[in-house]
């Protein structure tokens, strides 16, 4: 488990929210319907509990015939990530396969490959699936994962085909193939290990895809509607004019969800990127040198210039501290 | 005549999280007007590093720890003091680059903008440096690929559509565009195969008795070295481990790396001889090892070789004590920092 | 120029794909849909064949081919069969109607967002770690919010409780009708402003996100450096030498990231009620109405297509290498 703890130590704190925040919402589609103060079906008839406020009883009040939107939330967000985690794992699955046997045998098989997933790719993915899913018509969750599953895959597979011909290309492939390795066995132990973080990557963003794109899907009424699913409680909310009505508490804690979860999985991703290529980070640009602001694109630093060009007061300051020339180093780096 | 650069005590560093990577310790170099100085050594030994230090090109994480840079050009100091390209501020610094010292960069595929023809690009170095109208911006910009001999036709083009030599001849030409006192060359001909070399090394020294500016001549070659330049200075890890006129390193190379460089290929003439080379590899330079850093690599090391302070001294000399092979009592201005050849240090082995 | 056929060849195989996809998509699910429509339109539907045919628009004689062939000569003349919904109105003129208030607001809006998105990625790429590089991460909330999402929220704050900007339609239906009059102008723009805020906020980030990557990478190479050793000015290093360079990756990202933005759009459109294609999508949805369904499809990703390649047409402007890759 060291190399998790090496991992961890080494993101960039971008991806340490995301991967937090992400988790809160994980933790909570795992455990929050079972905490759920009530069935999120159940219709209250009450009258005074119809679109009501936020209350004591109901913390997101009510719907216009009368369901609990907390434990709609709830609800909602399990039934969202559960399905955005399938949809994640099938498609990346099928862009590694893809990508990867494209990339390793080459040839017409590429070609064709290549082919289509660029044709998946430039032809856009709503209006398909909305077309696909409106024939649909045993609208459970199953034909909106398997759908959305297969027009997930081109993406990954075009980057992680890339990446895989670069590496297909290097040395150690070749000595393995000369030495007769098994195909499958260069694919396994030398291939793939080298682009886990490709692949996590790629990973991350069809979830994030697969997140979007449901709720979106749902919000038009292409989902089943007898489920809760954020994109669900949307639907609703605005088919029964919850906007117009006022009823904020309806439409914004699903809404606002939805965000969280994908602001999380883009931060967690713009950190798996800045892993991979450390040069992206911001803490990378500007730095301070022995307190002074020096952009990337300056020309390289002199020490004895920006020491002497502290003032009076910080210079007697400073004489007070242990401290070694440099203020701020990356990570406490001294200098003799 | 002082030197119209003269570098001094230069020590370059590159901070990172596992420590600062003393990559250019206290190097003095100096570079008289005309004059070729070659700086020599294997890739990570500092010698870019030291180059685009002085020059302050070097991108983050990279300081400048020590030292001084002056230059002595007559165009900036009207005969008066040099001025320290290390205190310059951005204007100041802006208006000495290219124009009185360039640089030629090692990939000229790299180095040239891909957008952008061979035209604009030496328009771009001439119109920043050189106040003049843009048809007699042009007109420069078609001479200086004449100097180079490149046709004319080739201003239109964009790099990619040049052969590697020719890249290489346009990036001369752009160095040469404001007519500068010094050119820095990183291993211009590295990447190029050894007939455009020589033709390429030949337009260089052609170019430097036309136009009279000082040379310095950064490659990992000694052997071109050895002909092409007045002075050569050897680095390794970060350190100046020789110095000298480039006839006293044919004659006697004084420091075990220097001679391990000159063994390391074959000559042409003489009786064929076996190749040596230098097993092991450089130091890691976050924690360099006190004393002379090729000892772990050297045959003849001693103790002492430990405790020296790596100032370069005179070649022995008067004590006799001297490696075999070097001459006794070398002319002035040869210098190494090599403990066993230097009358300095008291020593107890004798080397065979 | 060669590179332009490859790219137009590519683009009709894709057209050539969706176009095929819509014809075997209706031919080859389960038989539900049929008996919706029946259900539905009781009055059009005599029989299940009649059914179909109107699904298929029309086209269900003959052999599976000769079917095929019919559909294709269908969609080179823009005949996309007869609307359900709105028996007997032909789709196209449905789409006519709807196609240029989607077009005008969706791309005036993304060429905003990705002219001013690239402008301040170029600024936080080249100042890395200054405070709009430092804002990034927050943007980057904004583009996750989903973009009807956004609009519910505005359209909430800014349009009900504060009365600033109309909600809903395309124009004020009361005081003007569809003409070039200035008065139906102005109304058209102020009911657009809400929905394109809305598409540029929340792609905004996305686009400088990208942009300031490449831009990072691009300032690391050598000719960045080459052009500061030679003393050039620093607008002329950071537009001509860097942001030049970074803005070829960049074009083909966008060309790429069109297909979503539409899509996302789309559903925006919804929400604002405004009478673009999206609207007309979900009433084609709400109300099983297939053809419509079929040919809004095809419309949306001819669109798309086109709008890739004049993507393409810029690239090659941009970037001599890839007009001499083809002539090498």
């Amino acid at each position: 488990m060291s190399t998790v703890a090496n991992i961890w130590r080494n993101l960039p704190l971008k991806a340490k929210v995301g991967a937090v925040l992400f988790g809160i919402f994980l933790l909570t589609a795992i455990i929050g319907p079972e905490l759920a103060p009530y069935d999120p079906s159940f219709q209250n008839p009450a009258p005074n509990l119809l679109m009501a406020h936020p209350s004591a009883q109901h913390w997101l009040g009510t719907t216009q015939v009368g369901q609990d939107v907390f434990s709609q939330l709830l609800d909602g967000i399990r039934q969202t990530i559960v399905l955005a985690l399938l949809v994640g794992i099938i498609a990346t699955a099928l862009s590694v396969i893809v990508g990867v046997t494209s990339a390793f045998l080459g040839g017409l098989w590429d070609e064709f490959l290549s082919l289509l997933s660029n044709v998946f790719l430039v032809i856009p993915a709503l209006p398909l699936l909305i077309l696909l899913l409106g024939y649909l018509s045993g609208r459970g969750q199953w034909p909106t994962i398997i759908v959305l599953s297969v027009l997930g895959w081109p993406w990954g597979a075009r980057v992680i085909r890339a990446q895989t011909l670069t590496i297909r290309n290097r040395d150690f492939v070749a000595a393995a193939r000369e030495s007769g390795e098994k195909s499958w066995r260069i694919i396994a132990f030398d291939i793939i290990p080298n682009e886990v973080s490709l692949i996590a990557a790629s990973f991350v963003n069809t979830v994030l895809y697969a997140i979007a794109t449901s709720v979106a899907l749902a919000f038009v009424g292409l989902a089943d509607l007898n489920s809760w699913s954020l994109g669900t409680i949307l639907y609703w909310a605005e088919s029964q004019q919850a906007l117009q009505l006022g009823a904020w508490w309806w439409f914004v804690p699903p809404g606002l969800a939805v965000a969280l979860i994908g602001t999380s999985l883009v931060l967690l991703n713009s950190g798996i990127d800045e892993l991979g290529n450390p040069r992206l980070r911001a803490s990378r640009g500007m730095e301070r040198v022995a307190g002074h602001r020096v952009w990337a694109t300056d020309p390289t630093p002199v020490l004895s210039q920006l020491s002497s060009s502290r003032t009076r007061v910080a210079a007697f300051l400073h004489s007070f501290s242990r401290g070694s020339l440099l203020d701020e180093t990356p990570a406490g780096g001294e200098l003799r | 005549m002082s030197p119209i650069l003269d570098i001094s005590d230069l020590s370059v560093v590159y901070r990172t999280p596992g420590g600062d990577v003393r990559a250019v310790e206290q190097v003095n170099l100096t570079l008289s007007a005309g004059e070729v100085v070659g700086l020599c050594g294997e890739s990570g030994s500092g010698k870019s590093t030291l180059a685009y230090g002085a020059t302050r090109l070097l991108r983050p994480p990279a300081l400048v720890t020590s030292g001084s840079v002056l230059y002595s050009g007559r165009r900036i100091t009207s005969g008066g003091d040099p001025v320290d390209l290390l205190a310059m501020d951005h204007r100041e610094l802006r208006a000495t680059r290219w124009r009185e010292i360039a640089i030629v960069f090692q990939s000229a595929m790299n180095a040239l903008n891909p957008v952008l023809r061979v035209q604009d690009q030496l328009l771009d170095a001439v119109r920043a440096h050189l106040r003049m109208p843009r048809n007699e911006a042009r007109d420069k910009a078609a001479t200086l690929l004449d100097l180079v001999g490149i046709p004319r036709n080739r201003l239109r083009a964009y790099p990619h559509e040049l052969s590697g030599g020719m890249r290489q001849r346009v990036m001369i030409a752009m160095a040469l565009a404001a007519d500068p006192e010094v050119v820095i060359m990183d291993e211009p001909t590295t990447a190029l195969d050894v007939v455009v070399q020589r033709d390429i090394l030949a337009q260089i020294v052609e170019l430097k008795e036309t136009l009279g500016f000082a040379i310095m001549f950064i490659t990992h070659d000694l052997s071109l070295l050895l002909e092409l330049a007045d002075k050569i200075a050897v680095m390794y890890a970060g350190r100046l481990l020789e110095t000298g006129a480039a006839q006293d390193f044919m004659r006697a190379p004084a420091h075990p790396y220097t001679r391990g460089l000159l063994n390391s290929f074959p000559s042409l003439h003489g009786s064929r001889r076996e190749l040596t080379g230098i097993p092991g590899s450089p130091p890691d330079l976050r924690d360099p090892p006190p004393g002379c850093p090729f000892v772990p690599r050297c045959g003849y090391a001693v103790p002492a070789c430990t405790a020296v302070d790596m100032t370069l001294e005179p070649v022995a000399g008067a004590n006799g004590l001297v490696a075999a092979g070097a001459v006794p009592g070398g002319p002035a201005g040869h210098l190494t920092a090599c403990p066993i050849v230097t009358p300095e240090v008291s020593q107890e082995g004798v080397l065979s | 120029m060669q590179f332009i056929l490859r790219r137009l060849a590519f683009y009709l195989v894709a057209a050539w794909v969706a176009i095929t996809l819509n014809f075997f998509i209706p031919r080859a699910m389960p038989g539900n849909p049929v008996e919706s429509v029946i259900a539905k339109y009781p009055d059009l539907t005599t029989s299940a064949e009649k059914a179909l045919e109107l699904m298929l628009g029309g086209g269900n004689q003959g052999s599976l081919w000769h079917q095929y062939v019919t559909y294709l000569g269908h969609v080179f003349t823009f005949n996309f069969g007869t609307d359900i919904a709105n028996f007997p109105t032909p789709v196209s003129t449905l789409l006519a109607q709807s196609i240029p208030w989607t077009l005008t607001l969706v791309g005036v809006a993304t060429v905003i967002a990705f002219l001013v998105g690239t402008a301040l990625g170029i600024l936080a790429g080249w100042r890395q770690g200054g405070w709009l590089d430092r804002s990034l991460p927050g943007l980057m909330f904004l583009q996750a919010v989903p973009y009807f999402f956004l609009a519910l929220v505005l359209v909430d704050v800014v349009g009900i409780e504060l009365h600033w900007l109309p909600v809903g339609q395309g124009y004020n239906g009361q005081t003007t009708q569809p003409g070039w009059t200035l008065t139906f102008i102005g109304s058209a723009v102020q009911h657009a402003i809400l929905p394109a805020f809305t598409i540029v906020i929340t792609s905004i980030a996305g686009w400088m996100l990208q942009m300031r990557n490449v831009m990072i990478t691009t300032i690391g190479e050598d000719y960045v450096v080459a052009a500061q050793a030679k003393g050039l000015p620093s607008r002329r290093v950071v537009y001509t030498y860097a942001a030049r360079n970074a803005l070829l990756p960049q074009l083909q990202g966008f060309g790429l990231a069109l297909g979503f933005v539409v899509s996302g759009a789309l559903i925006m459109e919804i929400v604002f009620a405004y009478p673009g294609i999206g609207l007309l999508l979900l009433n084609a949805v709400s109300s099983d109405d297939f053809p419509l369904m079929q040919a809004i499809f095809l419309v949306i990703t001819f669109t798309v297509l086109i709008a890739n390649l004049i993507v393409d047409m810029v690239i090659v402007f941009v970037d001599p290498r890839v007009r001499a890759r083809e002539a090498a």
